[in-house]
């Protein structure tokens, strides 16, 4: 560490100086040579250019942890620094690979350093096949990266007018010319979806409440004395369910998927507690690329996260994976699920009456969106559609921008419990 | 009260013999959490032992336990305190029955002493370490309460104090050993985990889970303890819904016991699964045919082993 960075000595001297009762510098300066302090400095801005939230408070607890707790060997040091940096379990294997790279070859940490700060970069970049590729991306920002895959079908020109909206309404995704598309896009963009509110078993004062609000009472006669009894209500407070969404894009549901990703983007964008997964052959969860407030944005990342555009469906064994893997992190707090999909199966409904059936019984309102209803005389007869049919608690259309008004207008209302099987 | 331990193989040791066995990375957390007295948040798959710690810890450091279960809806008024508004009522009728020579400043300085304070978990916890007696504070559950009773959680885990509008600020002398749990049922909010040391309390090794069975169910034989281990191991590797974890392990040798079983059987093996699984779609895959190979496979490992070890 020949060249020391100003930047990082400036970070060093202010956690350090809120210490009080301990100077970690004093005491690592005998352990060794007054470089651990430092080390965890430059060890947590590693972590933090790598995605891990560590402020300079970590830093210091970091510090005081690994004086607390000693360095024995390296697994002690290495259980201390993760009790301190790592938050939640999907941080561990990039915290591993940090703590490897950084305390095992300490030729290393010279070189990453002067990567970490521009103008000082070091000539050769070190072998990279180990590293994880956000580690590798935040150590070698400046080396050449492919750019990020463009869906060119995706791009759109955001111009237009909306006379013919009505018309626009009623059109067949599936049939519309490609600028008609673009104008669909930008209409779902704009579109609010009120959304139904549930009752949770916490209060807030209302003026139109049906309790008693008796701590507000109190404490307004306790200043106006025992004569003056004004009563006060309160009411149930209301929240949104969270929102799941499935949403298939094998090849038959193609043009819909694409254009509901953007009513996706809307909903993600409008609302808390919204997941979104797309599923294949194999299921991928993209919420946090369609949290990019740009849509344009949020759909290219989306489409670097999904290997299996276009491709076959395999709708049992995705609801399965979704079940297992996700279903208890987000299905809490009676969400509601949207499942996108024609029900059209490669596998023939293999495994699909059991998936649906246990991921209904997880949900609170499970809505299939079926683009095929858009023909008067469908039944769900396909044998995925038909496993699916009867485990859903409403099956609506949604191929063309009313039956996505009427889809938002409908999560706005208390579930109606029909079996979605159209006479 | 115990002193607390000064390094993390005592931290373990201590653990130990409360009768939990702890792994390195889960004694270096619950050792730091003691030493520079922050909040401790664990998660991990239901049943492997998470709450568990705080009752050990309790025990063995001869503290008391305060436990908050987390639900839906838990607010300020079940979690921290609630005025007694009956009593307030009273009060103030008997004021006014004694004839108005109160005035109301000192009316309302009455009205919101600590006697008409009912004290809820969060708030006993911090009562009690003020009489010296530092409780082991367990908040259980977290994700099971909505996301805004996180943000009354923050003022304690930070400072390890409450505030009350009409009352005050009450502060901990010495800080409760606070725990935090989660089943990951929904994200709890990084403000939350940033106040925290954090671990992620896994399913444990076999060598691990049959010291946990030797401790906990002594009265398990030796070869039963063995086959119980290498079965539940090798559900696990099985993707079901639910894995069985460390409390079912104990629960199902315990119920094997009970049935007077030595050795593992097929039959006794699908009479006892509902103690091991807990899903109907799970239980069907497993009984029968699968959970007799699962057994062969079980006792030909077993068999390979001695071979091997009698051979050396």
């Amino acid at each position: 560490m020949t060249t020391e960075p100003q930047a990082a000595n400036d970070n060093a001297a202010a956690p350090q100086s809120r210490t009080v009762r301990l100077d970690p510098n004093l005491i690592a300066a005998h352990i060794d040579g007054g470089r651990i302090a430092e080390n965890i400095l430059f060890f947590a801005r590693l972590l933090r250019a790598s995605g891990l939230p560590v402020g300079p408070d970590k830093v210091l607890l970091g510090t005081r942890a690994v004086i607390a707790a000693g360095i024995r060997d390296q697994r002690t040091l290495y259980w201390t620094l993760h009790a301190v940096f790592v938050n939640r379990r999907s941080e561990r294997e990039i915290f591993n690979q940090a703590f490897v790279m950084f305390w095992r070859d300490p030729g290393f940490i010279n070189q990453m350093l002067s990567l970490m700060v521009p103008g000082l970069r070091a000539e050769q970049a070190p072998d990279d096949k180990a590293l994880s590729r956000r580690l590798s991306e935040t150590l070698f920002k400046h080396a050449d990266r492919p750019a990020p895959q463009k869906d060119d079908q995706l791009e759109i020109d955001a111009e237009g007018t909306f006379s013919q909206s009505e018309l626009l309404a009623s059109k067949d995704f599936e049939q519309m010319s490609t600028e008609e598309l673009a104008r669909a896009r930008s209409a779902i963009r704009r579109m609010t979806l009120p959304f139904e509110e549930i009752r949770t078993r916490r209060f807030v004062s209302s003026s139109k409440g049906e309790r008693i609000d008796l701590r507000r009472i109190l404490r307004e006669s306790a200043s106006k004395g025992a004569d003056h009894l004004q009563l006060h209500y309160k009411s149930r407070m209301t929240r949104r369910p969270p929102l799941i969404v499935l949403c298939d894009i094998s090849g038959s549901m193609d043009t819909y998927a694409r254009v509901f990703l953007h009513f996706l983007h809307a909903l993600t964008n409008d609302r808390d507690r919204v997941f979104s997964f797309l599923f294949g052959t194999r299921l991928s969860h993209v919420t946090r690329s369609l949290k990019s407030r740009d849509p344009d944005v949020a759909i290219a990342k989306v489409g670097a996260d999904v290997t299996d555009w276009s491709g076959g469906t395999r709708i049992g064994a995705s609801i399965e994976e979704f079940n297992r893997r996700w279903a208890r992190r987000v299905l809490g707090q009676n969400a509601t699920v949207l499942l996108f999909t024609d029900g059209l199966d490669r596998e023939g409904g293999q495994g699909l009456e059991l998936a649906a059936r246990r991921l209904k019984a997880s949900c609170r309102r499970l809505i299939w969106l079926n683009p095929l209803m858009r023909y008067d005389r469908y039944q769900p007869i396909a044998a995925g559609a038909e496993a699916l049919s009867q485990h859903v608690t409403e099956m609506r259309s949604c191929h063309n921008l009313k039956s996505l008004e009427d889809l938002a207008a409908a999560l706005r209302g208390p579930p109606n419990e029909i079996k979605g099987r159209r006479a | 009260m115990t002193i607390l331990p000064t390094t993390v193989p005592e931290t373990k040791a201590l653990l130990q013999s409360g009768g939990y066995i702890a792994d390195e990375g889960l004694s270096t957390a619950v050792f730091l959490a003691l030493k520079l007295q922050r909040p401790l948040f664990l998660e991990g798959e239901a049943g492997v032992g998470k709450t568990e710690i705080a009752k050990v810890l309790s025990a063995q450091l001869g503290r008391p336990l305060v436990r908050l279960q987390c639900y839906e809806g838990l607010d300020v008024s079940s979690a921290v305190y609630e005025w007694n508004y009956s009593r307030q009522l009273l009060h103030i009728r008997a004021a006014e029955a004694a004839g108005g020579q109160t005035s109301v400043e000192s009316l309302e300085r009455d009205l919101y002493s600590a006697a008409y304070l009912l004290k809820r978990p969060l708030l006993q916890a911090l009562e009690l370490s003020q009489t010296g007696q530092s409780p082991v504070l367990l908040i259980d559950e977290l994700d099971r309460a909505d996301e805004p009773f996180e943000a009354f959680l923050l003022e304690l885990l930070a400072d390890y104090q409450v505030t009350i509008p009409e009352f005050g600020t009450i502060k901990a002398v010495t800080p409760p050993i606070t725990i935090l749990t989660s089943n990951r049922t929904r994200k709890v909010h990084d403000a939350v985990r940033r106040r925290c040391f954090y671990h992620w309390v896994d399913y444990p090794s076999a060598d691990r889970e049959r010291a946990i069975l030797a401790l906990k169910a002594p009265n398990v034989g030796r070869e039963l303890t063995d086959q119980i281990v290498a079965f539940v191991n090798a559900l696990r590797q099985m993707d079901l819904y639910k894995n069985p974890g460390v409390s079912e392990t104990l629960e199902w040798a315990q119920a094997l016991t009970q049935l007077n079983c030595v050795a593992l059987d097929p039959a006794e093996v699908d009479r006892t699964l509902g103690t091991l699984l807990k899903y109907q779609d799970d239980i069907s895959r497993i009984q029968g045919s699968e959970a007799a190979r699962i057994l062969d496979q079980v006792k030909s490992e077993a068999r390979r082993q001695q071979f091997e070890a009698e051979a050396r």
